[in-house]
């Protein structure tokens, strides 16, 4: 199989949209299994009276694929850049739109955390700060790419906000160490047992794994879209492969 | 199951409900405006033959 075949936007269109209902029926399934464990098995188990807890299943995935997502959008971007490939640069927008709303949901359910927990909806803290900031690459990135009428030129200046904004995402991870912050350090850890039960643990891990399908669903339809808005002069969209 | 006990959440109802709801709201607003775009764009398409 020729892979190179599909960096090509006319390739990769139709494969895209033969891939997008494999992501998007079983995110749908992981997500109900998720809030079904969390809800209804985790609480039997944990046997916690202090039920706020609920929040970390959404928060914690949320804010990992807020960082996930930044990530893979600077290599693509920069991929983009580097070796001229519209395609990867298409990624880079289409992963832009989906890394800012996670980094949001991140941040309010993060305050709907902290209010009765910490006793404050926000503070200006290392961790959630720097999340913050996270959120404003995501916004500088999306808003200069819409301010450049050429989209090469769009994806180039881009490029540069993204690869250079990576450096803040091992702040946020590290941030809780680093600094001494009113946000409590890493839920999990590698190398160390956790400090939650099994079922939590799972419906934590199954809610990030639904996050990643949903994620690679919309992320493909986008893409599809962008390509579509792009190449509306090329051949192959006027042929009418839409 | 004891509904009214379960919607409450110990009294952190408005938290754990509140968190929720944001991800439904964006996570669905994202999905339906996606759809949307992707209708549009196709309808250009379809226009232009």
């Amino acid at each position: 199989m020729n892979w190179y075949k599909y960096s090509s936007p006319s390739a990769f269109y139709p494969l895209a949209g033969k891939m997008i209902p494999w992501f998007a029926i079983p995110a749908a399934i992981l997500f109900a299994l998720a809030l079904y464990i969390g809800f209804f098995v985790a609480p039997a188990m944990a046997g916690d009276q202090n039920q706020v807890y609920h929040i970390i299943f959404i928060h914690v995935a949320a804010a990992w694929m807020g960082m996930f997502l930044y990530v893979l959008m600077a290599i693509y971007a920069g991929i983009g850049w580097a070796f001229n490939a519209r395609l990867a640069s298409m990624m880079a927008s289409s992963l832009s739109i989906t890394g800012a709303l996670f980094t949001l949901i991140s941040l309010v359910t993060g305050a709907f955390w902290g209010k009765p927990t910490w006793g404050t909806w926000w503070a200006w803290d290392a961790r959630i700060t720097s999340t913050l900031i996270l959120l404003f690459l995501y916004i500088g990135f999306i808003s200069l790419q819409s301010a450049i009428d050429d989209p090469r030129r769009a994806d180039r200046a881009g490029a540069v906000l993204a690869i250079v904004g990576v450096i803040n995402v091992p702040i946020i991870y590290f941030s809780v160490q680093w600094w001494n912050t009113l946000h409590q350090g890493a839920t999990i850890r590698l190398l160390e047992k956790p400090k939650m039960t099994g079922a939590m643990l799972a419906a934590m891990f199954i809610m990030l794994a639904a996050c990643w399908l949903y994620s690679i669903a919309v992320v493909l339809i986008r893409l599809r879209c962008i390509i579509l808005e792009r190449e509306q002069n090329a051949a192959w969209v006027a042929e009418g492969a839409a | 199951m004891n509904w009214p006990e379960f919607f409450s959440m110990g009294g952190y109802g408005l938290y754990v409900w509140g968190s929720y709801l944001t991800a439904l709201i964006v996570l669905g607003g994202e999905v339906v405006l996606l759809m949307r775009r992707m209708k549009s764009c196709k309808r250009i398409y379809r226009d232009r033959e």
